[in-house]
């Protein structure tokens, strides 16, 4: 019994350890969260986009500051919020159609963060930072902007629920009801290019979209309620964000992978052995 | 955000001029892209007075909802609610057509309805008692209560429907729009939704339906508007539906029957709901 609690508290003498779980369960909640509105509203591709467009604002920060990490954070709020505002602007225009102009967007910004990163010597360690994340890597500076954005967002979401909700599920209600539509829906970028941000140092650009989308598709398969949604989702960003990291540790894995693919395995489970079949039954396309 | 506190704030100063029609338009036109959808559409509507809309595809019916609920500028011309601008106004409510919802949206039929009311909880607050109970109350206007916990897939069409009209209700509408509601509905459905309607009519709610069915729209309405992009008529069923205006509205799009006993039937060409 003492060897399987070990198996737990072992990892825990390192503070490192300790810094590396709380971050991940921040943002493992932060995400899950705000991706039941990605998941809800369509939003995959937008999110995927937007991660990895963080991209080259991060390498500018790089360059500028040297491998100081303090500020790679604002360097990556910066251009996340930069870049979810000109998608969202971008998508209303007619000529192109939406995942056309986001995908054309998206490939120009990582190509030119990759190629901004690529002039650094050390680029090869560097880069697979960015892209996967190194959560062990984190600062008590870093978690306590963790903690602190990622707050914000989930106080916002809390803060304008009921607007949120009338939004995605029937945009003209919300016009009738003459909600500030465009307001709103920028206000919601917002709030994904902050957890972009905020997640980017744990799970890294490439699989930041896994993080958004797994947990809250896998509880859209368990819930009806949107609320209960965003708990349920929340509670396996948590888990799978503290069983990876553990996974992270004894084998070695890299921990944004190990993450990801925990969260994968529950989709997968719930997915097959479901034990709410009515849900699905429900369900007309 | 503080323009939308200020817009909140300003729900109750939103003039209604009682003496005033409940939806009137002047010389409204909306065009896409240079082409006219509605030209010119000029008409009033009395509180309480059951309104259906008929015309072929394409003759800007969904687009006249649109510009009525505000969803969409006119290109030209203005629509006044109860003698006022749109702005502000959150007395109009839209039950979207069937294929326009996600059902497997994660709500359940309390909470949809609940949706109507969220401009008069305001920002940054929570629905209150009295706000639940407005929504018990519109539901069971609708004899939907006991589904009130259902997620929303888990409705029937007619259910469906009912479940928008409580939303309607919900809202305080006084002026409620449905885009093709009886479509594809069973006779006990259909009959569920005009008894409600009959409700509506009794608390001088008015109603604007957009529909296919001809023979729907002369018997269950007060007035019926023909619309191929320009009000072609709007009166009484027996003065517009006509063989001269349907022709007129319809050209080469429906095919006229004449039946034995002088009535004209009218085969619309078009596919069950699927109007954009």
């Amino acid at each position: 019994m003492t060897g399987l609690l070990d198996i737990f508290i072992q990892p825990l003498t390192y503070d490192f350890m300790v810094r590396g779980l709380i971050a991940a369960v921040l943002v493992g909640v932060v995400c899950a969260v705000v991706g039941v509105y990605v998941v809800l509203r369509g939003m995959a591709f937008f999110g995927d986009a937007l991660a990895h467009a963080v991209l080259p604002g991060v390498a500018l920060g790089y360059l500028v500051s040297g491998s100081g990490r303090e500020n790679l954070f604002w360097w990556a709020l910066g251009s996340a919020v930069l870049v979810a505002l000109a998608i969202g602007r971008v998508s209303r225009r007619a000529e192109i159609k939406e995942d056309t102009a986001i995908g054309i967007l998206f490939a120009a910004m990582f190509a030119l963060g990759i190629a901004l990163i690529s002039t650094v010597r050390s680029y090869t360690v560097d880069l697979s930072h960015f892209l996967f994340g190194d959560v062990l890597g984190v600062s008590t500076r870093d978690l306590l902007l963790t903690a602190v954005f990622g707050g914000v967002v989930l106080l916002v979401i809390v803060l304008f629920y009921k607007e949120f909700l009338v939004l995605s599920f029937d945009p003209v209600l919300a016009a009738t009801l003459r909600l500030p539509a465009s307001l709103l829906n920028n206000l919601l970028f917002v709030l994904m290019a902050l957890t972009v941000s905020v997640a980017m140092q744990t799970v890294g650009v490439a699989l930041m979209v896994a993080m958004l989308v797994t947990p809250a598709a896998t509880a859209s398969l368990l819930t009806r309620r949107l609320w209960a949604m965003m708990l349920v989702s929340a509670g396996i960003g948590a888990f799978s964000a503290v069983t990876g990291l553990y996974l992270s540790y004894y084998f070695n894995v890299v921990s944004g992978s190990a993450i990801v693919l925990t969260a994968t395995a529950i989709f997968l489970l719930v997915f097959l052995f479901n034990p709410r079949q009515g849900m699905l039954r429900g369900r007309k396309d | 955000m503080k323009k939308y506190t200020s817009r909140i704030t300003s729900y109750t100063h939103v003039h209604h001029d009682p003496d005033a029609p409940i939806l009137e338009t002047q010389r409204l036109t909306v065009s896409y892209n240079g082409r006219p959808a509605l030209e010119v559409v000029t008409f009033h509507l009395h509180a309480g007075e059951r309104v259906a809309v008929v015309g072929p595809n394409g003759a800007g019916k969904s687009t006249l909802f649109k510009v009525v609920a505000g969803v969409l500028p006119p290109t030209s011309g203005e629509v006044r609610i109860s003698g006022y601008g749109p702005r502000g106004h959150i007395c109009i409510a839209y039950v979207p057509q069937r294929t326009q919802v996600d059902w497997r949206f994660p709500a359940s039929v309390a909470d949809v309805v609940m949706m109507g009311r969220i401009g008069r909880v305001g920002l940054f607050r929570w629905p209150r008692r009295a706000d639940w109970q407005t929504v018990r109350a519109a539901l069971g206007a609708v004899d939907m209560l006991a589904l009130a916990g259902r997620q929303i897939g888990e409705l029937s069409g007619g259910q469906q429907q009912r479940m928008f009209l409580a939303r309607a209700l919900a809202q305080e509408a006084e002026l409620v729009l449905m885009d093709e509601p009886l479509n594809g509905l069973d006779a006990p459905s259909q009959e569920a939704i005009l008894g409600v309607l009959d409700g509506l009519r009794q608390r001088r709610i008015t109603v604007m339906v957009a529909t296919h069915d001809l023979g729907q729209a002369a018997r269950y309405f007060d007035r019926v508007m023909l619309l191929n992009r320009r009000l072609i008529r709007f009166g009484p069923p027996a003065e517009v539906l006509t063989t001269e205006n349907l022709l007129a509205a319809y050209g080469s799009q429906g095919q006229l029957i004449r039946n034995a006993d002088g009535t004209t039937t009218l085969t619309d060409t078009c596919c069950d709901g699927g109007e954009e």
